[in-house]
């Protein structure tokens, strides 16, 4: 089992071809990964409450965080955003190649 | 965490994308954590290094050229190398020589070295990991 920490840094809305990374992380995990898709840039409008995508409902093996900076710039508050995706810090990602994880943007 | 060394290519042009700003912030983050860094820009990215930048004023908005304050890529890593020293960490940074010659961007500030895609396979093959930030 190998651990990946996904970047995604689109919205849904701009691209169909984040479908198909919702659909990596969630196969990489149906697979026995541990994985974490970290949102980031436009990746985190998807996390608001109210959007709706089909896609990103299944990520339940997946462990979701949003880059809080992202979200401020966008004026995103923490209260809009889904509760089972986390609020995190960019340098996660930094922990997660210096841990040697297979770190991706995708 | 005892200290790693971590590898970013970064192939996205200045002023362009959000992507660059998120790996610079990235690159600072790993320095401040101690960790030695390289960065090998491809295709557009070997223009942030470009000597050449300017700031600019905004007329549209009736701001002076201090008063926009406009970022440029290039103080960017200026600002990086810095931190490099500041923190005794090994920071190197290689633009791919044909993109330069392409771009006519061959001009980049101290400390950005020319090379080639052989050099980011060395350097991928003896870091503890390696981001590829590509363009979209």
């Amino acid at each position: 089992m190998a651990k990946y920490f996904l970047i995604e840094s689109r919205s849904p809305f701009d691209s169909t071809e984040v479908t198909h990374n919702y659909q990596l992380a969630s196969d990489l995990a149906n697979a026995g990964h541990e994985v974490t898709l970290f949102l980031v840039e436009n990746g985190v409008f998807v996390t608001r409450s109210q959007a709706s995508v089909h896609s990103f409902n299944n990520l339940e093996k997946v462990a979701l965080l949003v880059d809080d900076f992202s979200l401020r710039e966008r004026g995103i508050e923490l209260s809009e955003v889904r509760s089972e995706i986390k609020p995190a810090n960019l340098g996660l990602v930094v922990d997660a190649m210096a841990e040697g994880q297979k770190v991706m943007w995708l | 965490m005892s200290k790693k060394t971590l590898t970013f290519l970064l192939m996205d042009a200045p002023f362009e994308q959000a992507r660059v700003t998120t790996a610079f912030r990235l690159i600072e983050d790993a320095l401040e954590k101690g960790h030695d860094v390289n960065v090998f820009t491809y295709e557009g990215g070997v223009s942030l290094s470009f000597t050449e930048q300017k700031p600019h004023p905004n007329a549209v908005h009736g701001r002076s050229v201090v008063e926009e304050e406009h970022p440029l890529p290039k103080d960017w890593i200026a600002f990086i190398q810095e931190k490099a020293k500041e923190k005794g960490c090994n920071f190197n940074w290689i633009n791919c020589g044909l993109c330069l010659d392409e771009r006519g961007v061959n001009d980049a500030i101290a400390g950005c070295e020319r090379g080639g895609p052989a050099d980011f396979l060395v350097w991928a093959k003896n870091s503890t990991s390696t981001l590829v930030i590509g363009t979209k």
